[in-house]
């Protein structure tokens, strides 16, 4: 990227004066609910993670669990209403984004954070070219003629890896396969060198293949930039692959927070342990997989006490009563289990 | 070797592409499924496995007669199923059932449960005569795992899961021999995703089925399959047991698929050799000659343009590869490893 950029963006945070914590992202308590005709669904219910610069958080969750959603709130993007952020905050550089004014907001936006989403073709503008969209941000965000920003644009479908750069300019997001689509997306985002980048299901809607090349490209780019990565998947293979942090979710909360080492080696809440159960692995033929029965709550309606309780193989009275809050356990992992210590120390 | 219950031979289904308006002119030719033989035997489950646009999706409606193929056959017990019309198809429709993608579009939401599961007795009363159908729809929801009192529910007051199980209950319902899932776990969450696998292995034991399980996610195919067919471009590329095919692959592009699949252990990060495949899949409207995967295959010679390679057991292998320089090369970083 262009020299210009990097100084710029790395002033701010480089002296540490304005990053009390020298965390670069952080989210604590956070909390929403979507209000809805037929009631109100508590969607997250106080989540707390942070990112650091050149690490990768991944947020692992199942459809429902919220990750999406915090994603959104941290981006400024929930649609409000039904949703609506009830309480907690988010900080960038030590300061909260949910108090700033949406001009203040909208400038952390792309230059600070930036965000890149599952289905790519939706994502993007059909009626413009993909090269308008990228040079679009040079124009309105740093102010540069026509020409320049072009130049500016072409260089960042190069970065991509876009084969002929300079003639996919002016295609059309439909003339883009998915794969390529989901590339021009990474460069759009990375436009304005974003110090965090939130990626939701980046390779959901791709193939194998294909997703390895993107997932190369991501870890590439985030190794270049030493940019904070919020990997936002459901797909524990992904995870294994590249995360340094794995923070699990399930109904709104944050069920385990560990290094991608520890997690899988040892998970410490049993939700865990059962989503790593259950998927068919290549490298094992097993008979009967294990399963985790019955279904995620209802939002409207979550049980009381520990919300995966009335699917745990573990459950107590306890769980049932008392909300496990998310603990240290160890050095460097959290779980919100009344058990934890238990499951980490079996066997 | 048990029988063959189903013989696909030469299989061709090529769609026009059109231009114009009131006076269509065929422009060209889909080539979706282009030359595909294998056979499916008796109580086996025989996986198909590509990347999207590969053609498994047509092979399954092909397979189900709701496409008439271009060329080739359908043999299912020496019958073919493609010449068949009128009262003998719809009888053979019995033995052939489908499970589709997406438990959401799949299922008629003005329907309850009982008219969705009920459905194929009114057009095979033979199954089931009118009075005893509650409680042959009752039967099949116990038998996949849903409260038989939810008869009376329609499909949105299901959950993803549950709905695939109405599916399947659905499928069942004409005690048919063969099940053609076409991709009938991705639409679902993995927890959920176990149970429905763990189900179909369970109805397979007991009722003897035979399954075409046409998916891409080849962690999924091999925990599932006996045998694996890989497709790419509309032809299979490999096809042999899942060990051979697993663990022995011989395909530059099988091995490149199996290599690319991450594998949910943080520890083998830096023993696996992904390989990398560059570009995209060409166009099934005008392939590649000689083989199709030679623009991305870092093996492809001259001869790869000219001469398309057959579907054979080549030497050094113990099963069929369409591939001229098929070699063995082991990719599924393994435990022991």
């Amino acid at each position: 990227m262009s020299d210009i950029l990097v100084t710029e963006q790395s002033q701010p945070g480089a002296d540490g004066s304005g990053r009390p914590s020298g965390r670069l992202l952080e989210v604590e308590d956070l909390r929403v609910e979507f209000r809805t005709r037929d009631g109100v669904a508590k969607v997250i219910n106080g989540v707390t993670y942070h990112v650091d610069a050149g690490e990768t958080l991944a947020v692992l969750g199942e459809s429902g669990s919220g990750k999406s959603v915090t994603a959104q709130a941290v981006m400024g993007i929930l649609d409000t209403p039904p949703g609506f952020v009830t309480g907690g905050e988010v900080r960038f550089h030590g300061k909260d984004m949910l108090t700033m004014s949406a001009e203040e907001r909208r400038r952390i936006r792309g230059e600070g954070i930036a965000m890149i989403f599952q289905d790519a073709l939706s994502a993007l503008n059909p009626v413009f070219t993909i090269g308008f969209q990228i040079a679009e941000q040079f124009r309105i965000r740093r102010g540069l003629g026509r020409a320049e920003a072009k130049k500016r644009a072409i260089e960042m479908l190069d970065q991509v890896k876009i084969p002929n750069a300079k003639g996919r300019f002016s295609n059309y997001p439909h003339q883009f396969s998915g794969g390529m689509r989901q590339r021009a997306m990474i460069a759009m985002s990375l436009a304005l060198d974003p110090e965090v980048l939130i990626a939701d299901e980046p390779t959901t809607a791709l193939d194998v293949t294909v997703q390895a090349q993107i997932m190369d490209l991501l870890a590439e780019l985030q190794r270049e930039r030493q940019m904070g990565l919020i990997l936002i998947t459901h797909d524990l293979g992904v995870v294994a692959d590249v995360a340094d942090r794995i923070a699990v979710m399930y109904a709104g909360r944050i069920v385990e927070e560990a290094d991608v080492f520890e997690l899988y080696a040892k998970p410490a809440h049993p939700y865990t342990l059962g989503l790593i159960d259950s998927i068919p692995r290549m490298d094992e033929r097993g008979q009967q997989l294990r399963t985790i029965k019955g279904l995620p709550p209802n939002l409207m309606n979550i049980p009381p006490g520990c919300p995966f309780n009335p699917r745990c193989p573990m459950a107590q009275p306890v769980c049932r009563e008392k909300v496990p809050p998310l603990l240290q356990i160890g050095s460097n992992r959290a779980s919100a289990c009344h058990f934890a210590e238990e499951l980490v120390n079996r066997d | 070797m048990t029988e063959n219950i189903l013989e696909v031979r030469d299989l061709v289904k090529h769609y026009p592409v059109t231009q114009g308006i009131v006076f269509k002119k065929t422009i060209g030719q889909v080539k979706a499924v282009d030359g595909v033989s294998f056979e499916l035997r008796s109580g086996e489950t025989l996986g198909v496995v590509g990347e999207s646009g590969c053609g498994k999706s047509t092979l399954a409606r092909v397979l189900m007669n709701l496409e008439r193929p271009t060329a080739g056959s359908v043999l299912y017990k020496g019958q073919d199923i493609s010449k068949l019309s009128g009262g003998a198809l719809r009888r053979l429709r019995r033995q052939i059932q489908l499970v589709m993608q997406d438990p959401y579009t799949s299922l008629n939401p003005r329907m309850t449960v009982g008219d969705l599961i009920g459905e194929p007795f009114e057009i095979h009363p033979e199954v089931a005569p009118k009075g005893s159908r509650r409680q042959k729809v009752k039967e099949l929801l116990d038998l996949v795992g849903l409260n038989p009192e939810h008869i009376h529910r329609y499909p949105h007051q299901f959950s993803g899961g549950q709905r695939q199980r109405i599916g399947i209950a659905r499928a069942l319902a004409l005690r048919p021999e063969i099940i053609v899932c076409d991709e009938p776990v991705s639409a679902l969450d993995v927890s959920i995703q176990a149970q429905v696998m763990n189900l179909l292995e369970k109805l397979q034991n007991e009722f003897g089925l035979s399954y075409v399980f046409i998916a891409h996610d080849l962690s999924v195919v091999r925990h599932l399959s006996d045998r694996v067919a890989v497709m790419y471009l509309g032809k299979i590329v490999e096809i042999g047991t899942e060990d051979e095919i697993y663990e022995r692959p011989t395909h530059p592009y099988t091995q490149a698929l199996l290599s690319a699949v991450p594998v949910p252990d943080p520890t083998l990060r830096d023993q696996k050799a992904i390989i990398r495949l560059t570009g995209d899949v060409p166009s099934p409207v005008s392939p590649p000659s000689g083989c199709r995967f030679r623009t991305r295959c870092w093996k492809a010679q001259d001869v790869c343009a000219e001469q398309v390679p057959l579907l054979e057991i080549r030497s050094g292998s113990d099963h069929a590869s369409a591939c001229h320089f098929a070699e063995k090369r082991e990719i599924v970083a393994t435990h022991e490893a």
